[in-house]
């Protein structure tokens, strides 16, 4: 079973060593990357369902047995989310080489998307926190370098503030990693469960405060994601929702993956993740309220959206931790199709600014539509996905009798949708045409075929959600039970 | 030794801390070449004290711990790539802009103003 776990890592590494070769052959690099992500796609479907079914898949890569060799673990949230990742990968891939711009015009593009492709598979199936740490920086490195692709001043600026803050939690990572490899004298992740449970109480909240620091940064989660709004917008649209489909996301499944393996209940930060969670919502969505630009009201979403994952983790109990997984996959998938229709909003208007947008529904009907399913599901609108995931969390929520978040969220959904609706009357109602700005030049055919075919492909991906909620609830549940339940997973490591 | 380590590591993080927090890129650039140092002096302290060469023969029980200095070839090398990326940054900043300053981000700035105008108009009111 090795090549099924570790060929969605190796196998983008090992294209995007030969993409590089083909620089000046555009078609050929477009015929790699899409080859290669699909074989991904289908490796982690087969990857899943495999996975459902046995238990955890182990590989000890280079036959070291696991305290002290390099393992790969994946269990059911792996799987999960190399899925979901895989597909959004190949959606935007699709996206990208339809519209004029990053993709046609730099030859770096597709080695770099097929790296940030590796590091984050690496990122979910590491068995391991130093891997961990590489993996984050392979991601990384590839995040920078597709943040600056065009090279515009504004592009430079807020890619440094983007550097400079991972780079700062790049460096917290190491210093957490030098503490946990002191006290412990390990850094497996199977190890240092049963390790970390014979520490002192003080040392081993500390450690636990200092992870959730760092995967904090990198999931934009209250008062860390300052960062977030400022960058993500000024990317390629391509590049952006990836972004904010995929990274944050790798930092989330961090969390949950840190919070529920390394540290036992007892000593879970439950009350500071509830409260972290309120914050994160709320200050979120006030902060896309206030926003006049497409992209920048979205970006703001992200990290209002974050906080419901994390409310989900903070209940810790088994229905939050299903209901965390569950808006997870509806949360990448909505909102990388969020990001894609405002690209083709900026595409067909030349702006995203609501302030010089309008009547784009009278000449667009598409558009609207498209920007309307996601736009409600996010909201949690039913009978979009997102409400599927609001009610399992909400559920969850009062379950475990913890009024006062369940009422946060509640509100803070209100207000998701008020900016919603603020997006929706500004860019798409109106009499106007679309506004002062110079219509975009056309694109062709082709193109257009291309971004409107995969954006529409993950709106329908999303109502797809809606259709077999119950058995994509009952994986959760089954996820959320190999949380709860750590020593099928340590067993299957150490015992390999 | 170990003392001394740590003083080091506390220096190398102050210093690196300090300069992060300019608005210098080329300051920056070199707090988080500190920083980066700091906590590699940190992982060569986690492996415990000193004790013979690892691998090159000798008794097992006397080596030194061989795996966080492989840690610490890692992140130097790491750092060593964000580095050089980060100066081609900078000199790209310096080209379009003409300066090494982080700038402020324009629609965040004009939104502040907004704020401060609707503040100012409730203050007359």
């Amino acid at each position: 079973m090795t090549p099924l776990v570790t060929l969605p890592m190796l196998l983008p590494l090992l294209a995007a060593a030969v993409s590089i070769g083909f620089g000046s052959f555009r078609i050929v690099q477009r015929l790699i990357s899409v080859v290669t992500l699909s074989g991904t796609a289908t490796i982690s479907a087969f990857l899943l369902s495999r996975v459902d079914r046995e238990g955890q898949v182990v590989v000890q890569v280079g036959g070291w047995s696991a305290p002290i060799g390099i393992t790969l673990v994946a269990d059911r949230l792996a799987a999960i989310m190399l899925l979901v990742a895989s597909l959004m990968l190949l959606a935007v891939l699709l996206f990208a080489i339809g519209q004029p711009g990053a993709e046609t015009h730099h030859t770096g593009f597709h080695p770099v998307y097929l790296i940030l492709a590796s590091g984050i598979a690496l990122a979910f199936l590491t068995g391991d926190l130093f891997n961990l740490f590489v993996a984050f920086e392979v991601t990384l490195m590839a995040s920078y370098v597709l943040i600056t692709l065009g090279g515009r001043a504004d592009q430079v600026r807020s890619g440094m503030t983007y550097v400079v803050i991972s780079l700062l939690a790049s460096n917290l990572f190491l210093l957490a990693l030098a503490f946990i490899y002191a006290a412990t004298g390990t850094v497996n992740l199977a190890d240092l469960s049963s390790r970390i449970a014979d520490l002192p109480d003080g040392l081993r909240s500390g450690l636990a405060v200092l992870l959730i620091v760092v995967f904090g940064v990198k999931a934009a989660i209250f008062p860390l994601f300052f960062w977030l709004p400022d960058s993500y917008p000024t990317a390629p649209t391509p590049v952006t929702a990836v972004f904010a489909g995929l990274l944050t996301k790798v930092g989330v499944y961090a969390i949950i993956r840190s919070q529920t393996l390394l540290f036992p209940p007892d000593t879970q930060p439950g009350n500071l993740l509830l409260v972290v969670a309120g914050l994160t919502m709320v200050v979120g969505v006030f902060g896309a309220i206030t926003q006049n630009d497409i992209k920048r009201i979205l970006s703001f979403h992200i990290v209002s959206q974050i906080g419901y994952m994390i409310m989900g983790l903070g209940l810790f109990t088994l229905a939050g931790l299903a209901g965390a997984v569950f808006y997870i996959i509806h949360h990448i998938v909505v909102k990388t199709t969020l990001f894609l229709v405002a690209g083709l909003v900026e595409q067909r208007a030349g702006t995203g600014q609501l302030a010089r947008l309008s009547g784009l529904a009278r000449f667009e009907p598409t558009l609207a539509v498209l920007f309307l399913v996601p736009a409600l599901s996010l909201a949690g609108i039913p009978p979009f996905s997102g409400f599927v995931a609001k009610l399992a969390l909400i559920g969850a929520g009062i379950g475990a009798g913890q009024y006062v978040i369940v009422a946060v969220s509640l509100v803070v959904s209100l207000l998701t949708l008020f900016s919603m609706i603020k997006i929706w009357s500004n860019a798409f109602w109106g009499l106007m045409g679309v506004g002062d700005a110079p219509l975009a030049r056309a694109a062709s055919r082709r193109s257009r075929a291309l971004m409107t075919g995969s954006t529409v492909a993950l709106a329908g991906l999303s109502m797809a959600i809606v259709l077999w909620a119950g058995p994509l609830y009952a994986l959760s549940e089954r996820t959320a039970q190999d949380l709860m339940d750590t020593r099928p997973y340590v067993d299957t490591v150490l015992g390999s | 030794m170990t003392v001394l380590l740590v003083v080091v590591a506390g220096v190398l993080w102050a210093c690196g801390t300090y300069l992060v927090l300019g608005r210098q890129l080329s300051r920056i650039i070199i707090g988080i070449g500190l920083l980066g140092h700091g906590v590699n002096v940190l992982l060569v302290l986690a492996g415990g004290g000193g004790g013979t060469p690892a691998f090159v023969g000798g008794d097992p029980a006397q080596f030194t711990d061989p795996l966080p200095q492989a840690f610490v070839l890692t992140a130097i090398v790491i750092t060593f790539g964000v580095i050089a990326f980060l100066l081609a940054l900078a000199y790209r900043s310096w080209l379009v802009t003409s300066d090494d300053e982080v700038e402020d981000d324009v629609e965040d700035r004009r939104i502040a103003r907004e704020a401060e105008g609707i503040a100012e108009m409730g203050a007359e009111a």
